[in-house]
């Protein structure tokens, strides 16, 4: 009777439940931003979409897709490198999920409340590169070699943009912890309107700049249009994922709409608010303000991929170098004048 | 004897690597399985980096003989050919054949006819032009433009297939007329069994559409920031070296040449329509792509014209049942979708031509690649090709 009970005590034990929630978790996210892409997409233009898969609006497609991926045979190449081509899926998907320990979804759900929060989920986020980075080397192939450089190009270009939006936020909150950050926003007297009680989040407190930068970096490091250069599939076939399939195209495939999520619900969590919404109370509803906050910024994700074409590279880096650095940079410095001053 | 020796193969194996490795320029070869050569042209770029040093075209993965097996085939036989020339535009592949026959054998098509054929060739134009708005943006990575095309794009293909019976390939024209309908088609005015019932309003419905979609895809990409910038000022083509390389149809009006076979030639009545010739000014992808946008426009135009004025009268001129052209030797040329169709044909007199040389629009439009894509970027060649508007099966026959 005590071994029942002794298995959900200790470390490991409740780490392994944590990893296990917070993956599984993190894959149905997955699965319903690929189902509202595959929607949102065909009614934006003129088409249906999935209708028939699972009876109802075919909401089961994402499902249906992801167990065809996993009957497929799992190439490797004989020119690859193959350990470097088996683990680079893994490293791709291990870091979105990663992202997940520090996302705040209400004052008490919250897998880890790190002091360095926002330092971690960005650096950990930018591993995935490095996973994207490894496919394109591994492949043994010039259009995956192609789309992986272009792929470490726009990281290192866009990082420091992300960074430094990101910088804006964290010091107008004082605080480098995700939980400490929304609290900042959503109970600091500093922010909140005069009389009424409402708190305002710092999109409404002077970071629209920084969160406009944000979005855009997100893109690009998402690899999603108009930044898509690495997979780029009219010039580069499928870019690093030409030579994938089966199981580890899924993986990749999984770690890109995890990553919307995770970045997403970083920039919910930064700019809107996080769980905070007037007059809800943030331990019920907290889970669902940040989902709704998620789904709006997901939605326009989905909206720029529909209207826009691609970028090409040189634009690309002109558009980070030019525009959203410097632009960060003003950003952060007035910011800061600000706090220092006020 | 010598035997497989594995370390010389490896040792083989080495020093081919090593001679890689101190180049500086990768070899990329696009295609032929490519998703964005239209087919199965392949592109032999010397790239360093993502820029382009050299390009060279190979052809010839499409090459199906026409021109030999139109030798051995009677002539309504060869209309069946010359649809699967260019196949997005098979209706007015057939045109230029035909007619070329029709004049050697000195035939008059009947006025009803001559505007079936126009209004189906503006037709063909209209799909191979929608088809083009489809895929040159989907090459920039714009996915939208694709369905609002092909949505409207099945809308003329119903039409041509209510018609003709086939949707790409119609084989719908004879030699002195077009195909009748059962009953001989109508001789009197206000009775049309030729054409289905209803078929001039779906038509005029149709072109609505036609003008609509247009008007949607120019909002949503003509003034886009990406779209202007990934097409302005890139593969730009001088009107000189258009002419030298012997480019034609939308491609060398792009180039500001207002150079148009159906003002110029008269192989169908195109005279008697209210009708522009766009031209672009400056040359280039933009240019190649806001002047086929128009010409859609004027397309529609020219189909709305022809609609409201179409004669009634026979299908068909009188021609013998065994059809055998006179000798002698011409050359008829005609604006495809895609640029200048010709077939020059020479008949020996009987019932096979002698000889026929057919000068497809896409070859040339092709031929200009290694000048223009010299120190393209890799993404530029990709735009560059959808700009141009090619066709495979135009280019090797």
């Amino acid at each position: 009777m005590t071994l029942g009970i002794a298995l959900f005590e200790g470390f490991w034990p409740l780490l392994g439940i944590k990893l296990l929630a917070v993956v599984m978790v993190m894959l149905g996210f997955a699965l319903v931003i690929i189902y509202a892409e595959l929607k949102v997409m065909a009614h934006m233009q003129a088409r249906i979409g999935p209708y028939f898969a699972g009876g109802r609006w075919g909401w089961a497609q994402p499902l249906a897709d992801a167990l065809k991926f996993l009957q497929k045979e799992d190439l490797v190449p004989r020119e690859a490198d193959a350990l470097v081509f088996r683990l680079a899926p893994a490293v791709s998907l291990m870091a979105t999920v990663a992202v997940f320990v520090v996302i705040p979804f209400s004052p008490s759900l919250i897998a880890r409340d790190l002091d360095l929060g926002v330092f971690y989920a960005l650096a950990i986020a930018s591993v995935g590169t490095i996973g994207v980075l490894m496919a394109g080397w591994a492949s043994a192939n010039k259009y995956s070699l192609m789309g992986g450089l272009r792929a470490a190009a726009q990281l290192i270009a866009y990082e420091l943009p992300l960074v430094l939006a990101v910088a804006a936020v964290v010091v107008q909150a004082g605080t480098m912890s995700m939980m400490g950050i929304v609290e900042a926003q959503g109970t600091s007297a500093l922010y909140t309107i005069p009389g009424t009680g409402i708190a305002l989040p710092f999109i409404m407190v002077g970071q629209v700049v920084a969160f406009v930068v944000f979005m855009i970096a997100a893109l690009a490091e998402l690899s999603r249009i108009p930044f898509d250069l690495p997979i780029a599939e009219s010039e580069l076939v499928f870019g690093y994922l030409t030579e994938y399939s089966g199981i580890r195209f899924t993986m990749f495939f999984l770690a890109e709409y995890a990553g919307m999520f995770a970045l997403s619900a970083i920039a919910a969590t930064l700019f809107l608010g996080g769980w905070y919404f007037p007059g809800l109370d943030p331990a019920i509803f907290g889970p669902f303000v940040l989902m709704g906050k998620v789904s709006l910024l997901v939605f326009v994700m989905i909206w720029v991929r529909v209207t826009w074409p691609r970028m090409r590279a040189d634009q690309l880096q002109s558009i980070a170098w030019r525009w959203l650095v410097p632009i960060a940079l003003a950003n952060l410095l007035v910011t800061a004048t600000f706090k220092v001053v006020f | 004897m010598i035997g497989f020796d594995p370390r010389v193969a490896m040792h083989h194996a080495d020093t081919q690597v090593s001679v890689e490795l101190q180049t500086q320029d990768m070899t990329l070869n696009l295609g032929p399985q490519h998703p964005s050569t239209h087919g199965v042209l392949r592109l032999v770029a010397r790239v360093s980096g993502e820029r382009v040093e050299s390009v060279e075209p190979v052809i010839g993965y499409m090459h199906r003989g026409y021109e030999k097996l139109a030798e051995v085939r009677t002539y309504p036989q060869i209309t069946a050919l010359v649809n699967r020339i260019d196949w997005v535009s098979g209706f007015a592949n057939e045109i230029a054949f035909v007619t070329a026959a029709e004049r050697l054998m000195g035939l008059e098509v009947p006025e009803r006819a001559q505007y079936i054929r126009l209004i189906l060739t503006e037709m063909t134009r209209i799909s191979s032009h929608l088809l083009f708005l489809s895929s040159f943006p989907l090459e920039l990575g714009a996915a939208t433009p694709l369905m609002f095309a092909l949505r409207d794009r099945e809308r003329i293909l119903d039409l041509i297939e209510g018609v003709t019976g086939g949707r790409f390939h119609p084989n719908f024209n004879r030699l002195g007329g077009v195909k009748p309908a059962a009953g001989g088609g109508s001789t009197q005015k206000g009775v049309s069994q030729d054409l289905p019932r209803g078929f001039l309003e779906e038509t005029r419905r149709a072109v609505t559409h036609v003008y609509r979609v247009c008007d949607e895809i120019d909002t949503l990409i003509t003034g886009n920031e990406i779209f202007h910038e990934r097409t302005r000022g890139i593969g730009i083509i001088p009107a000189e070296k258009a002419l030298e390389y012997g480019v034609s149809g939308p491609n060398l009006r792009a180039s500001g040449v207002r150079f148009d076979l159906r003002k110029v030639e008269d192989y169908l009545p195109y005279h008697r329509f209210e009708w522009q010739v766009p031209a672009g000014t400056v040359g280039d992808c933009f240019d190649r792509y806001l002047v086929r946008m128009e010409e859609l426009r004027q397309s529609a135009s020219i189909i709305e014209q022809a609609v409201d004025s179409i004669p009634a009268g026979p299908l068909q001129a009188k021609v013998p049942r065994v059809i055998k052209v006179p000798p002698g030797e011409v050359y008829v040329r005609a604006e495809n979708p895609k640029g200048e169709m010709g077939y020059h044909l020479i008949s020996g007199g009987g019932r096979i031509p002698y000889r026929l040389k057919i000068r497809s629009a896409s070859f040339s439009n092709l031929s200009i690649l290694p000048w223009l894509l010299r120190d393209a970027l890799v993404p530029d060649i990709i735009a560059i090709l959808g700009s141009l508007d090619f066709v495979l099966g135009d280019v090797d026959r």
